[in-house]
């Protein structure tokens, strides 16, 4: 039971860190961005390269596939994505989906089709025991991580000049820009850190998650679930629906396997018919 | 100009719309030509056809009503598996009724999930729609007595059509089916695009709110086309599991919802024709990419969405205006009643 909440914690943890930055994307430009999971692959693909191939260690991996999925994220919003903003939310979907089919059949042709695999450090394998509650510790690593990132980020938002112009240009970007705010350095900016974290979540991903081709087919849905139920408004929205969904996931296969991913999906439905707006947004901005 | 005589030109305008232009004529002439004429390649054809059918339907809600839907796939995968599962059980073994049948049951599906796309952005609405297909392909993927999972629906046997016609192996029964259920279809859409109904579903696409000062009910407007598109999709999903006696977990992905759009793109929205060109010019590129790279076929997919939303959807639909001009011209029917107008009116 433990186990199943704390690998449920490990998961939505994990899911956050994938998702936080489309939230950001979407509320700060209204930009439907169904490509974020192919920045999380690439961060992904980067990790298994450096580790398999290269021999990097683990822990100089990540950070790489960080900067990886960043620099990517930051060159395809300024020669790509800056174009499509103004354009109606139809084109926005297609142009992305569009991205998405490429990346998958181009890692396809480049990666191969199989899942792939990381190799971890052997000290990071197996589990512990706490009280009797058995505790992956990779998983607890992915919390630690995952849980400093959350609190670096709350204080990036609410405690650096930086976090303040993004809030400003999240609530209303035009007065932003009245007053001076770079709103469009901003959000490149923002994009580029999104895309590392995704990249970063992609990385840690591997063991859990799975990783193939077709994962920003897979886990696009997981994404704007996440960002859908948690509103774009602020990050802690998000990061409780990103754990509610983590948990809701692992014990709905745990206990109703046979439903599977039913429970997920209806879930999403019910709370998208009830409050449009997410569960802890606060009220429409736009 | 008098009050009378603008509401006349105005009359004449709208029933304008409705006539039939000679391109239209030809291309159906065409279309039926091609059963004669390309004999050996019935079986991509009704494809074609099949999938002109589904993209008509999204043009339904997509080019009149303005519903963005990235899970259309939905009404597709449910017509499909209900022919199937008719065809299986015996429960009504006539292909055209077992047809009607899944088209209606889509239909009751479209209604009961068109509540769930009047509320909130078009966000809200690729959200909900993707998940009703997810959790449609999901309930196939669990129930897998009824379906038979991800083995896909086996066993299903065609009757002949009308008690008369066999499905041979060639297609040709299949076309020519496929054909005349698109052609019926497409003429009742024309008709209800056409029709004051038609003209309310436009008018709500511009402005909803401006829509429902004028006095349309815009919610009921947009449930009743939505659930009409439904049964389209459902007929469309049906006619893929008559046609190939099988339907699979396939009918409900993702893929499908999204290389509709595609088509819909290519072709134009709002004119009902848009679907039928782009499914035709969709199937051959596909046939020949993947004839090329049959695994990597979707990377040039999505390299054709990034540039057509680069370049500008107006733009690449463009294409179609000339079409369209020399339509309007060859209809002299047009140009009569425009000499009769007197000049400096509302042309």
């Amino acid at each position: 039971m433990l186990t199943i909440l704390f690998d449920g914690i490990a998961y939505g943890m994990l899911l956050f860190v994938l998702a936080c930055g489309l939230a950001v994307t979407l509320g700060l430009m209204n930009f439907v961005n169904l490509a974020h999971g192919a920045f999380a692959m690439a961060g992904g693909y980067c990790l298994v390269v450096l580790v398999n191939r290269y021999g990097v260690p683990f822990f100089a991996a990540l950070p790489l596939a960080f900067l990886f999925s960043a620099v990517l994220g930051f060159v395809l919003e300024r020669t790509l994505y800056v174009h499509v903003y103004r354009k109606p939310h139809l084109d926005q979907v297609l142009f992305t989906i569009g991205l998405v089919f490429m990346s998958v059949a181009g890692v396809d042709y480049v990666m191969g089709s199989g899942q792939v695999f990381a190799r971890l450090p052997s000290w990071l394998e197996g589990q512990f025991q706490v009280f009797g509650v058995g505790l992956g510790r990779y998983r607890l690593l992915i919390i630690v991580i995952c849980g400093l990132l959350t609190i670096a980020l709350q204080l990036i938002l609410s405690n650096t000049r930086f976090g303040s112009r993004l809030r400003a240009s999240v609530d209303d970007a035009r007065v932003a820009r009245g007053l001076g705010i770079n709103v469009s350095g901003v959000f490149a900016l923002t994009f580029a850190f999104g895309s590392g974290l995704a990249g970063l979540g992609g990385a840690l991903g591997v063991e859990i998650l799975g990783l193939d081709p077709t994962f920003p087919l897979k886990y696009m849905i997981y994404f704007l679930i996440v960002v859908t139920v948690g509103g774009t408004s602020s990050i802690t929205g998000p990061f409780l629906a990103s754990l509610l969904l983590g948990i809701g996931d692992v014990a709905g296969k745990y206990y109703v396997p046979t439903l599977g991913a039913f429970v997920i999906y209806t879930i999403m439905i019910v709370v998208l018919i009830w409050r449009p707006q997410g569960l802890f947004a606060r009220g429409a901005a736009r | 100009m008098s009050r009378t005589s603008r509401i006349g030109a105005i009359q004449d305008r709208l029933a304008a719309r409705s006539r039939w232009h000679v391109l239209e004529i030809a291309f159906w002439l065409a279309a039926l030509s091609t059963y004669y004429l390309l004999p050996g390649k019935h079986l991509i054809l009704t494809e074609i056809a099949i999938l002109a059918l589904f993209a008509l339907s999204l043009d339904l809600i997509l080019g009149y009503a303005g519903i963005i839907s990235l899970g259309h796939a939905a009404f597709f995968g449910f017509g499909a598996y209900v022919a199937g599962l008719l065809a299986v059980h015996g429960i009504i073994t006539e292909p055209l009724l077992a047809l009607l049948a899944s088209g209606l049951a889509a239909m009751l599906l479209g209604f009961v999930t068109s509540f769930l796309v009047l509320r909130g952005s078009d966000l809200t609405r690729i959200m909900v729609t993707l998940g009703v297909a997810l959790v449609l392909r999901e309930l196939a993927n669990r129930n897998g007595w009824l379906t038979g999972g991800a083995d896909g629906l086996q066993g299903v046997e065609i009757k002949p059509l009308l008690g008369l016609f066999r499905f041979d192996m060639f297609g040709r029964t299949a076309y020519a089916y496929s054909l005349g259920v698109l052609f019926v279809l497409f003429l009742l859409a024309r008709r209800i695009v056409n029709s004051p109904f038609g003209l309310s579903l436009q008018s709500i696409k511009g402005n909803p709110l401006r829509a429902a000062a004028v006095g349309i009910p815009v919610n009921r407007r947009l449930v009743a086309i939505y659930t009409i598109a439904a049964g389209y999709a459902g007929i469309a999903g049906a006619l893929l599991t008559q046609t190939t006696a099988f339907a699979s977990l396939d009918v409900f992905a993702f893929d499908r919802s999204a290389d509709l759009l595609l088509v819909l793109i290519i072709g134009g929205t709002g004119y009902l024709y848009g679907g039928l060109i782009g499914a035709l010019v969709f199937k051959l590129m596909q046939d020949y990419i993947s004839a090329l790279t049959p695994q990597y076929w979707p990377f040039w997919i999505g390299l054709l969405l990034v540039v057509i939303v680069l370049v500008g959807r107006e733009r690449i639909t463009s294409w179609t205006t000339p079409i369209r001009a020399l339509a309007s011209r060859l209809d002299w029917r047009a140009d009569r009643r425009r000499a009769q107008l007197a000049p400096g009116s509302h042309p």
